[in-house]
């Protein structure tokens, strides 16, 4: 197993999330073909019915599409689709973690706003 | 083209001693077989019945369908890679590589030649001087040159060094997606090869112990990790391989599928669930039967 991937969930999951945030950002644009079951089999050392799994998930929600005997493309909206799903995801994976650590350290709901715009700000 | 395997109540006697005990099993045709088990279970010779090199005491070994104890055309289709002494061979690589050329009908010498290139064998040395990973090396370029409907590597890697294994595996895995064929690969270096497998086959002191996809084993493992009390909890009536303590955490190995509820469960109470490599599971699924 490859270093790119942790035990703390399914590395399918894993796979597939690897894919999603290349095509997030922008490093896959739809139309373009994906990376093979076998090139991702070889990069990563991850079995093929993992890496297949993975993929399947994909193909089955219309972010990927199989042209057959070539490969695997980005599907048109797949971005759009992705993000939505993530904006969705956003506050169960970010938000509610960062208000609980907040609420255990007794940081007030303006000091974090603050501390949102100092970091942002950081980054810029 | 591939083959597809058969076994069929398989025994194999040395005098009064059982090698193999009642073994079946069926290798689906062109697929990646892993065949894993501790030293001494019995993987060299199950796999010498394979390659008609040997005879059952009882049972049948067949190729689609034919037995294949002497007969010339389906041993002619199995190529039966091992270590071999070569301390007598004064030959060169080439003259080496013409008897696979003559007596193997899908042998390949442009691709034998490509990777000669990638292991960087000299072709001018006698071979009696090539170190032991050199003589391994050799070894798999006949055993993937010769694109026999069945091919097995009994632990062919021995001597190779890790950027040559690499390419070993890279190349299995290459030539597999454009000729298919039944490959089988005997191994002790479970962790490193398993994303090879397509499926596992488990064999100890002489019996099956298990012969199923990869996906189907992998999936019956789970480590589970929290706190000590929830995790005893969690994991009472089922089969535990393992635990492992670290102050108030602990982890602990089940054998069996976790239910979506019992993930639920789980995520709910704050335990982790993480996958356990097929590596573990050998380790404690042969420690288990001893």
């Amino acid at each position: 197993m490859s270093n790119a991937f942790d035990s703390s969930k399914p590395i399918f999951l894993q796979v597939r999330e690897l894919i999603e945030d290349q095509i997030v950002n922008d490093q896959l644009k739809e139309g373009d073909q994906a990376p093979s079951t076998n090139q991702l089999v070889s990069f990563y050392k991850i079995n093929h019915a993992t890496v297949s799994k993975g993929i399947n998930q994909l193909v089955e929600e219309g972010i990927l599409y199989k042209k057959r005997g070539i490969g695997m493309f980005v599907a048109e909206g797949a971005k759009q689709t992705l993000v939505g799903q993530r904006k969705e995801a956003f506050v169960d994976n970010y938000v509610r973690s960062l208000v609980q650590e907040a609420e255990k350290l007794g940081i007030t709901q303006d000091e974090i706003i603050e501390l949102i715009k100092n970091t942002k700000g950081s980054e810029e | 083209m591939a083959a597809k395997v058969e076994m069929k109540n398989i025994t194999l006697k040395f005098g009064k001693f059982e090698a193999l005990k009642d073994i079946s099993l069926t290798l689906e045709s062109g697929k990646i077989h892993g065949l894993i088990g501790r030293n001494g279970a019995g993987k060299t010779s199950l796999l010498s019945l394979l390659a008609a090199f040997r005879e059952p005491t009882q049972g049948q070994v067949e190729i689609d369908g034919e037995p294949v104890f002497e007969n010339s055309e389906k041993m002619q289709q199995i190529s039966f890679i091992f270590e071999k002494n070569y301390a007598d061979e004064y030959e060169k690589v080439p003259a080496m590589l013409e008897f696979s050329e003559r007596y193997r009908p899908n042998y390949d010498k442009d691709y034998a030649n490509h990777l000669l290139k990638r292991f960087k064998l000299p072709l001018d040395k006698p071979i009696h001087k090539f170190s032991k990973g050199m003589q391994s090396a050799l070894n798999v370029v006949i055993g993937l040159a010769s694109r026999t409907p069945i091919t097995i590597f009994d632990e062919a890697y021995l001597g190779m060094d890790a950027p040559a294994r690499e390419i070993f595996y890279q190349e299995i895995l290459a030539d597999q997606a454009e000729h298919p064929r039944t490959f089988i690969l005997s191994t002790h270096l479970v962790s490193e090869m398993d994303y090879l497998f397509d499926n596992v086959v488990i064999i100890d002191q002489g019996r099956l112990l298990l012969n199923e996809e990869y996906e189907t084993i992998s999936a019956q493992g789970a480590s589970i990790t929290g706190a000590a009390d929830q995790v005893d909890a969690f994991v009472s009536g089922m089969k535990v391989l393992n635990e492992q303590k670290l102050g108030g955490t602990k982890s602990v190995m089940v054998y069996g599928t976790l239910t979506e509820q019992n993930q639920l469960t789980a995520r709910e109470q704050g335990l982790e669930i993480g996958p356990v490599p097929l590596q573990d599971l050998f380790i404690h699924l042969t420690e288990e039967a001893h």
